[in-house]
């Protein structure tokens, strides 16, 4: 039986057991609804929960520790002699997986019949040749004891299988006729299946813990194992950057972070004061109108995907500056440069540190603009030396959120600013950073166990430390400086 | 006193219309100032409108295409040598038995309309034709075996530099020094649409095609693409909806004061603000190397963006319920509902259009993300469609910025306007998206 045809079953039990458990809580009190404690749709609905619930729960543990204990059990009756020279166990189990299905799928075909397989051995058929025309390609011959173990592996896992129908089936029905033999009109069925919502809501506040937990821990998990292979003094410290496929690579962070910094600089050169500029001119000067246009059509830009900045980067923004800039001044000849990714990347900061700064001077008390101008300052006076200074902390914070979202930026990067590690000055020159490289090592043909691959997680991890710092004081400051004027 | 506070010379100033020195320079200031705000605006706005035209300059030619005409006799000697007119055997004939076929026909059309052929080759008049053409030409020929024999007229590509010739982005110039295109083919090619055999139409092949090898820029297509990021939107919708539904309710109205819900706060605001690519990583991590999920696959991607965008929803779903008055928690406590009952039956309903905007804002950030895909592997050339879910879900497929991105790092700059292409199909289907959560916070919101 299929698991989609089992849930469904599960699924249908359920919903009966809704009907039957509402007419027979009516039915209990002699169909005058006013005797129960419970609205009738709330019994039907606990029947349903007890006979689904138990059910489901048996179905997905048996389904994620069923393969653990066959595997368990089938890899140990693996001699060591199959195992090719250099290969691992894993990789042996892996065929032995293929087989098993091919042959599946070869029985559902028609083309044999379980006797025939009891019978197969390597010796009088080709199983290679035979699950090939099953749709199921081998790497190599099969050996005799792969094979024994592959149909030991189907026979056990079908057992389960079936094991595994019958108790859940059995559960559900149990469930369905227990509940609904428990039904009296006393019986709290809202609070059964309230307290069972309320359980599902919390589960799903808890994702966003879990996608925590689960950045942190695959991050480290793979960190530690990088830090085996490569000394971590080498890769904080080492100023170089030179991976080579064959082993023996220089893996030092240094030129990432420099460019990592020095693009994130350059877009916040570019996007701060322009961002800072807008905010106070379109809500101090501007009147409704230009307010009204401008300010939406700056948002935009915020809802602009990066890869849309990146092309622009790649096609206009960097031979642009490349033709009439660099070459002229005879500074580079590279269209990718740390200027044209910190260019379009400050023009895609622009929104994000206008308008927050736009929020935190809005939130200066108009009191304290009043009183300046009534000490007879003039607009730009009151604020250069009254709004700013009282709005800083939070402009501020503003512009680490902006920074943080700059050295995590990936896109822009990868298509303006280049792949060569360098640690130089001339913005015109191509640089690399952090994001550029954990998408160059963990793209193609990935292989979980050398230090080229893994380093990309060391490298995920120092910018989720670098991002979350950032973040963190960010939000203190910012909210430190609401309370101030709330 | 007043001697005393009142140096010598403080009025010197006679009248009150005529501005002193220092009081200019603030003016002065003032203005300048002002004119830098206004500077910056329109620095701005100066870059949306450069963002956006450098985009459609580049991409709007890839909506029209270049054909060629053709009458092509399918002779029965070359496709079907058994006479049989059975597919089994006619699939023996490869595209290079298509090939000569499609030559001679535009040949013989080059011949009738009395076109010079100075210093054009056969194979160079072939040439002019795409390569997708044979391949296309036998999937017509092996669907429908009894065309063999007969003429059929037939529209196919033209090669991607005769495409670029007609829309200028291949000259005389260019063509001089390029070894797949000739200045002499250009101008048969020019003769060839005076006579109307080769034309420019619209490009349906664009939204429908899969993509193609690296030199047939002219044949690719965002099929596979659009139906990955459809795919992926789907199961992103259906799974961050309904969890971040329940997570903002859980936290708005049900969660109690204390440290661990402060905790679950902070990690969403947080979780807000970690770069995408981190996400990616964590997607390559858990779902691919710990639960063996293929590659490429929809599933995963879906999975990864639902996790980068539960945050967006739940503080705009959040914002919502807090949005509704507490007199209707009130009320519907007061006739006797249960705590779950007020939420579901009066609460929802009323927050719903703030939770459906926010959800659509953070489906069209899902949309255009890119960085996290490249990492679980979209990035691969795929040219099958994926199947029709949910088995669908698990084939390989690609998804419209990852195509984006997977075009602008070939090397034929066809390929650059087939990109921005597809960037604006892309911010098509995302200006649908935003104009629909705008009409639906114009039309439904309720202010109280």
């Amino acid at each position: 039986m299929s698991l989609g045809l089992l849930s469904l079953i599960v699924l249908g039990l359920a919903g009966l057991g809704f009907f039957v458990g509402r007419s027979r809580a009516l039915a209990v009190v002699g169909g005058d609804g006013r005797k129960l404690h419970s609205l009738p749709s709330y019994h039907g609905q606990s029947v349903a929960l007890f006979a689904a619930l138990p059910a489901f729960f048996v179905f997905g543990v048996w389904l994620f520790v069923q393969p653990i204990l066959i595997e368990g059990s089938i890899s140990a009756t693996i001699p060591d002699s199959v195992i090719p020279e250099g290969g691992a166990l894993s990789l042996v189990m892996a065929d032995v997986r293929r087989i098993a299905d091919g042959l599946d799928a070869l029985v559902q075909a028609g083309s044999l019949t379980e006797a025939s397989i009891a019978q197969l051995s390597t010796g009088n058929t080709d199983i290679r040749a035979m699950l090939a025309a099953g749709g199921v390609a081998l790497g190599s011959d099969v050996p005799q004891a792969v094979l024994v173990a592959a149909t030991e592996y189907r026979t056990l896992s079908g057992a389960g299988r079936l094991a595994m129908t019958g108790l859940v089936l059995v559960l559900a029905v149990l469930g369905l006729v227990l509940s609904l033999r428990r039904i009296t009109p006393e019986l709290r069925a809202r609070n059964i299946s309230e307290a069972f919502v309320k359980a599902l809501l919390i589960g799903a506040s808890l994702v966003a813990i879990l996608t925590t937990v689960g950045i942190v821990f695959s991050l480290m998990f793979e960190t530690i194992n990088f830090f085996k292979m490569y000394p971590a003094k080498d890769f904080f410290f080492s100023t170089v950057w030179n991976p080579q496929f064959r082993g023996g690579s220089d893996l030092g962070i240094l030129p990432l972070l420099w460019g990592t910094l020095y693009v994130s600089f350059v877009a916040l050169l570019f996007a701060v004061p322009l961002g800072l500029m807008i905010a106070i001119y379109l809500s101090e000067y501007a009147g409704p109108k230009l307010r009204g246009l401008a300010k939406p059509a700056i948002e935009v830009l915020a809802g602009i995907p990066t890869i849309v900045y990146g092309l622009f980067a790649l096609v206009t923004v960097g031979p642009l500056l490349r033709d009439y800039l660099a070459q002229p001044l005879g500074l580079g000849t590279s269209s990718s440069s740390v200027l044209t990714a910190g260019l379009v990347m400050g023009i895609m900061l622009i929104p994000f540190v206008s308008s927050l700064s736009d929020d935190i001077i809005n939130a200066v008390p108009q009191a304290m603009r009043d009183g300046s101008y009534g000490l007879g300052a003039t607009r730009s006076e009151t604020i250069r030396q009254v709004v700013l200074p009282a709005a800083l902390p939070g402009v501020v914070g503003a512009i680490l959120l902006a920074a943080s979202r700059a050295i995590g930026e990936t896109m822009i990067v990868v298509m303006g600013a280049g792949a060569a590690a360098k640690l130089g000055l001339n913005p015109f020159e191509a640089m690399t950073t952090v994001t550029v490289k954990i998408v160059s090592q963990l793209t193609g043909d990935t292989e979980f166990a050398s230090p080229e691959t893994l380093v990309a997680f060391a490298l995920g991890l120092t910018l989720f430390v670098f991002t979350l710092g950032l973040n963190v004081i960010a939000l203190i400051i910012v909210r430190k400086y609401r309370e101030q004027y709330e | 006193m007043s001697d005393i506070s009142f140096p010598k010379g403080a009025h010197a100033q006679k009248s009150l219309l005529v501005l002193d020195a220092r009081t200019r320079k603030r003016n002065a200031a003032e203005a300048r100032f002002r004119r830098m705000g206004l500077v910056a605006v329109t620095i701005g706005i100066l870059a949306l409108v450069g963002l956006l035209s450098s985009i459609i300059a580049n991409g709007a030619s890839s909506f029209r295409q270049t054909f060629v005409n053709l009458e092509v006799y399918l002779d029965p000697a070359k496709l079907d040598k058994t006479g049989e007119r059975d597919p089994a055997k006619m699939a023996k004939v490869t595209t290079f038995g298509y090939a000569p076929l499609l030559g001679r026909a535009l040949a013989q059309a080059v011949e009738a309309q009395g076109i010079s052929t100075e210093g054009v080759s056969k194979k160079d008049i072939e040439a002019l034709i795409s390569k997708e053409a044979p391949a296309t030409l036998r999937n017509m020929v092996l669907a429908n075996p009894e065309l063999v024999g007969q003429t059929i007229s037939l529209q196919v590509l033209a090669q991607g530099r005769v495409d670029g010739y007609f829309k200028g982005r291949v000259t005389m110039e260019s063509a001089a020094l390029d070894r797949n295109i000739s200045p002499e083919q250009l101008e048969m090619a020019d003769a060839l649409r005076a006579a109307g055999i080769i034309t420019l139409g619209y490009n349906w092949g664009f939204f429908t095609a899969p993509d193609a090898s690296d030199t047939r820029p002219e044949a690719a297509g965002l099929g596979v693409a659009i139906l990955g990021s459809a795919y992926m939107m789907m199961i992103v919708l259906c799974l961050s909806l309904p969890i971040g539904v329940a997570a903002s309710i859980y936290l708005e109205e049900f969660a109690p004061q204390n440290r661990w819900t402060d905790l679950i706060e902070v990690n969403i605001s947080n979780l807000a603000a970690v770069p995408s690519i981190v996400f990616g990583i964590l997607g390559l991590a858990i779902f691919i190397n710990f639960v063996g999920l293929p590659q490429s696959a929809p599933i995963v991607g879906g999975l990864v963006l639902t996790l980068m965008t539960l945050p967006t929803i739940i503080i705009a779903t959040r914002a919502a319920l807090k949005a509704v008055p507490p007199s209707i928690r009130d009320a519907a406590l007061g006739v006797g509902a249960s705590k779950m009952q007020s939420v579901f039956h009066h609460v929802l309903p009323l927050a719903m259009p703030g939770i459906l905007t926010g959800t659509i804002i953070g489906l069209a950030q899902a949309l255009g993300e890119t960085a996290p895909l490249l990492l679980i592997g979209m990035v691969a050339f795929v040219r099958e469609y994926p199947g029709s879910p949910p088995e669908g879900f698990l084939d390989p497929a690609s998804a419209l910025p990852v195509q984006v991105y997977n075009w602008t790092t070939r090397g034929d700059p066809a390929f650059v306007e087939r990109a921005s292409g597809a960037i604006i199909v892309l911010l098509c289907f995302l200006v649908i998206m935003n104009i629909a959560a705008i009409v639906l916070r114009r039309r439904f919101e309720r202010r109280w």
